[in-house]
């Protein structure tokens, strides 16, 4: 079937096409080129200048695996009042701070977003994850592997095991795990904590294994480099939420030595000291090093006022977060030898000096950071707030008049201690098209999405040029998946499961050897129960039977340098 | 994923198969170094089976039919008598839930297309931790950690030995840790009298103390020894009948222990108000944080309790006990409590899954109300369902996944190929297609 989108206004900024008024052609799911005059057309959108995106893409939010499900059974009082109903269409639900799986797919689908990546999936939870993520329909997903607090990483690297024998572990975790790329927590922090050591700076060291965060930053991202991972190294650093952060951060940016590297949720790693309450905006001085560092991407983590529930791998953090904790409850977790979590809810308030100054860190850090290439629009949901404030956002990144607005009914020593009332800067809609859908798939390795190029999936959404954005990015007018029309009007008029982006280094099966005689001494469950099959997230997702679907999507990945 | 090897020994028969790495579904361990062997006479645990995998594995299940109103019928006209039902009832109520993660899924579906209530079996066990994690949370560990970790278990209250046979020794005396080449030894606390301490024996075992009260006042002892450790301690010389002194060198201990973990079993707290017990637990675990490091490890979720209170909480998010009857999620943990509603006279149907073991079969009081029964064959039931279809085990007739005890390791569970049933979830998802 030969769709035509007739007269958008199109944003390809991978093409680099910038608000051109052109036509789009899709057939059997990909987007093709101009066909010969006279060719058969099937269906025709006659869209009248209407803006047209590639499908979004969120390249860092929870939604799959345990500790987003504690979440939900922690928070019994925040669902209620937000249950969605079920239609014949749909499941039913409920959705506020921890929206329930299907909900959360409908949601993200109807907001134009065609897929989204959890970011923290433990190894020891793989399967559970892909589970959560194949009970989220509607978008393509996928999932970074936390390394770098497991103890089989660390004894390796106290060990000072051949740099081979490391990179052939990560590759092995990446195929066992369904992975798409790798994740850092805390580096060497979380493991710190079940050894009772409360915090973990940059250059100190794990207690027990005597390596410090630097040691291993540096060497997971020269290993992902090297494996040929699209995706650099996917850094939640240390000091998560602390007053002074921004000191670690300053000095992972600068000690890269030139490797790619992603810092994620910076936001929350970019407070200073200064200033009667002790917590000021280390946004101007990290935007500026950041635009002097090519190689390092960031995504913000971006909070909103309400109430929402933090939930991480950093144990040790998330302790030490656990008094600001409202309502007053959370869990802690020490995890199978692997990693950790904490769960805890959390209520920014735009009267609280400390939320206030949080919010407009976030926003320093979007409006200083120049390449949009390297910076992408996250809440780190839960983390910051629920994914559904996108919109209101990019609304914030775009009018500066709403910005300030907003800026003045916050607590008034927080808009004295931050410059964002000065800052001028307006997104454009094609740098909005960047850091939503253009810069997390090239980031992510993406090869068929995040672009309307010829050969690309067609997962297209388009939007009326409303010149309030944030009506606009609510409520896009079409989202087509594989080039079906999945919603229109912000509804979901039909139900699509959504493949599972994978990413498959090459390594030398001998790893095998060294991890199951690991697994056979001292874990509890056995490795060929602990990786996690293809056959087993075709299962869970599609559900198709007999035979190669195709609903698991290997991207490429680049050769193997030694 | 098995690792199939001819099996060795003598009188063998020559097309027997030894199967290793099986995950066992029949306690929330989910012990995987499993090693079965089937012949024409069945399923044989050769290695590493308690004897709950023993009786597990080892159960006849061949001969048995669907039945409707105690006639024996083929599947498909089953499977049409239990949609009628579904379809023509008021509100279904789904329980048991002894099944899988699919199971689970498939049983959400129905549900949710049905407008039911979901709860499993178990959830008052359950629910003893539920209510501290929706009121007040926790710190809690996994069983890698608390192997490889722990100098010190405090077991509270809980038969572990009864309900998890092999915990001891996979998780306490176990021969290597992570953190050094010559383990030392563990302590072994049991709080509460007339708990089965036989299990606690071997090479890793050091001290094994016994503070002997009766076991519904252990919530004292556990108060005590907070206040203990906060510095506020109790003007008492006797607490449950444990000496004041005992519960002080306890709590020097607790301090003094590098990595304590706290072992209970929700379902052996059988006493009113045990909640209470397992917040006074987590606020001694988060007592003991300030300055060290300690944590929890709650057992129990057999019957695959866990998948069921996983699946609903990212499906619904509720951990069971709620109804989809008025078309949204409507949770209300005391009042869609099957046996509840039963007595209450709510619900018109009970659809009843229970596919692991042949102890859980519905409670005597659905007797009130017509019930459709998906159970492995032998399930004990005290009254006549009007559906009654057998379905296969999942790890032993079809193959299928469940969540561990400690909420984050989940396994494959293996087709051993031991009967030809058919699996839960297809039986309901076949009749929520054709509702």
């Amino acid at each position: 079937m030969l769709i035509k989108f007739t007269g958008g206004t199109v944003y390809d900024p991978l093409n680099g096409v910038d608000g051109e008024v052109r036509d789009i052609y899709a057939q059997d799911g990909r987007i093709v080129a101009t066909p010969p005059p006279g060719t058969k057309i099937d269906a025709e959108y006659a869209l009248g200048g209407r803006v047209v995106m590639a499908g979004a893409i969120d390249p860092h939010s929870h939604i799959g695996g345990g500790k987003v499900t504690i979440g939900r059974m922690l928070l019994p009082e925040d669902h209620q009042g937000h249950e969605v109903e079920r239609t014949a269409l749909l499941r039913s639900g409920c959705g506020h701070a921890v929206p329930s799986t299907m909900t959360t797919g409908y949601r993200y689908a109807e907001m134009g977003y065609t897929a989204a990546f959890e970011p923290a999936m433990l190894p020891a939870n793989a399967r559970q994850a892909h589970l959560e993520m194949g009970d989220t329909p509607m978008i393509d997903k996928g999932a970074f592997v936390m390394l770098g607090n497991d103890d089989f990483f660390l004894r390796a690297l106290a060990g000072k095991k051949d740099f081979s024998f490391i990179k052939d572990y990560i590759a092995f975790t990446m195929h066992a795990a369904q992975a798409m790329a790798v994740k850092i927590v805390n580096p060497g922090g979380i493991s710190a904590f079940k050894f009772n050591q409360r915090a973990l700076d940059l250059d100190e060291k794990n207690e027990f294994y005597g390596v410090t965060p630097r040691d291993i930053i540096l060497t997971l991202a020269r290993g992902m480099k090297e494996l040929g991972v699209p995706h650099p190294i996917h850094i939640h650093g240390c000091n998560l939420g602390v007053p002074g952060s921004m000191h670690s951060t300053l000095k992972t940016i600068s000690g890269a030595e030139g490797l790619p590297l992603h810092l994620t949720h910076i936001q929350f790693h970019s407070y200073g000291t200064e200033g009667d309450m002790h917590f000021s905006s280390g946004a101007p001085q990290i935007a500026e090093l950041l635009n002097r560092t090519p190689n390092v991407s960031i995504d913000i983590g971006q909070i909103m006022f309400g109430q929402t529930c933090t939930a991480s791998g950093d144990s040790m953090r998330q302790y030490g977060n656990t008094k600001s904790s409202n309502p007053k409850k959370w869990v802690v977790m020490d995890i199978e030898c692997d990693n950790g979590c904490g769960v805890v809810p959390m209520k920014y308030r735009d009267k609280s000096y400390v939320n206030a100054l949080q919010w407009a860190i976030g926003l320093e850090l979007f409006l200083l950071v120049r390449d949009p290439w390297r910076i992408f629009l996250t809440t780190d949901h839960p983390n910051g707030a629920p994914f559904y404030y996108y919109p209101h956002l990019i609304r914030l990144l775009m009018d500066r008049s709403f910005r300030n607005e907003r800026l003045e009914t916050l607590h008034p020593a927080a808009q004295a201690a931050t410059i964002l009332k000065s800052i001028d800067r307006e997104y454009s809609l094609y740098e909005i098209a960047i850091m939503t859908r253009a810069g997390p798939a090239k980031s992510l390795g993406l090869r068929d999405r995040g672009h309307l190029g010829a050969g690309a999936i067609a997962d297209i959404t388009i939007y009326e040029d409303n010149a309030d954005r944030e009506a606009m990015f609510k409520t896009p007018l079409f989202v087509f998946k594989s080039g079906e029309l999945i919603v229109r009007n912000g509804r979901v008029v039909k139900v699509v499961a959504g493949a599972t982006h994978v990413v498959r280094p090459d390594y030398d099966p001998g790893i095998e050897r060294a991890v199951r005689d690991y697994f056979d001494r001292y874990h509890t469950v056995h490795l060929d129960n602990f990786r996690v099959s293809e056959q087993e997230i075709v299962d869970s997702n599609c559900g198709h039977t007999g035979g190669e679907c195709g609903c698991v999507i290997a991207q490429p990945c680049g050769p193997r340098a030694s | 994923m098995s690792n199939w090897s001819p099996a060795q020994g003598p009188g063998v028969p020559p097309k027997s198969n030894a199967i290793t790495d099986v995950a066992c579904p029949f306690c929330g361990l989910v012990c995987d170094d499993l090693e079965i062997v089937r012949d024409e006479s069945g399923l044989h645990v050769t290695k590493n089976g308690c004897e709950k995998a023993i009786a597990g594995f080892e159960r006849k299940v061949d001969g048995a039919k669907p039945q409707v109103d105690g006639r024996d019928v083929d599947l498909e006209t089953a499977i049409r008598a239990a949609t009628e039902l579904i379809r023509k009832s008021a509100l279904p109520l789904y329980g048991g839930l002894g099944t899988d993660v699919d199971g689970i899924r498939a049983v959400m579906a129905l549900a949710d297309k049905s407008g039911g209530v979901v709860d499993h079996a178990l959830s008052e066990g359950q629910y003893r931790n539920f209510r501290v994690l929706q009121t007040t949370g926790w710190i809690m560990t996994t069983l890698t950690e608390a192997r490889n970790r722990a100098d010190m278990f405090i077991v509270v209250g809980s038969d572990l030995h009864k309900l998890h046979p092999r915990f001891y020794e996979r998780i306490v005396n176990v021969e290597a840790s992570l953190f050094s080449d010559t383990p030392a030894k563990r302590s072994v606390v049991f709080l509460g009298k007339g708990l089965d301490q036989s299990g606690v024996k071997g090479q890793r075992i050091g001290e094994v103390l016994t503070l002997g009260s009766d076991l519904d006042r252990v919530g004292e002892v556990i108060a005590a020894l907070s206040a203990e450790i906060r510095g506020a301690p109790m003007a008492a010389e006797t607490v449950a009948g444990i000496a004041i002194g005992e519960i002080r060198a306890l709590a020097e201990r607790l301090r003094a222990a590098s990595y304590p973990v706290f072992v209970w079993a929700p379902p052996s707290l059988a006493f009113p108000n045990a909640d209470l017990v397992v917040s006074a637990v987590s606020d001694l675990v988060k007592e003991l944080n300030v300055k060290g490091r300690a944590v929890g490890l709650a057992l129990g979720g057999n019957e695959g309790a866990i998948s069921a209170g996983a699946v609903s909480s990212w499906q619904s998010g509720y951990p069971l006990r709620v109804s989809f009857a008025s078309g949204k999620p409507d949770y209300d943990f005391l009042r869609y409590a099957i046996p509840n509603m039963l007595a209450n006279g709510e619900g018109d149907l009970l659809v009843w899954i229970a596919s692991f073991t042949p102890d859980l079969g519905p409670p005597a009081a659905a007797g009130k109300v017509p019930s459709i029964v998906l159970g492995t064959p032998g399930l004990k039931l005290a009254n006549t369902p009007r559906v009654y279809i057998p379905i296969g085990t999942p790890g032993a007739d079809h193959a299928g996944r469940i969540i561990r005890v400690d909420n984050v390791v989940s396994l494959p569970l293996k087709n051993l190929g031991r009967a030809s049933l058919p699996r839960a979830a297809d039986i309901l998802a076949a009749i929520e297609l054709a509702l």
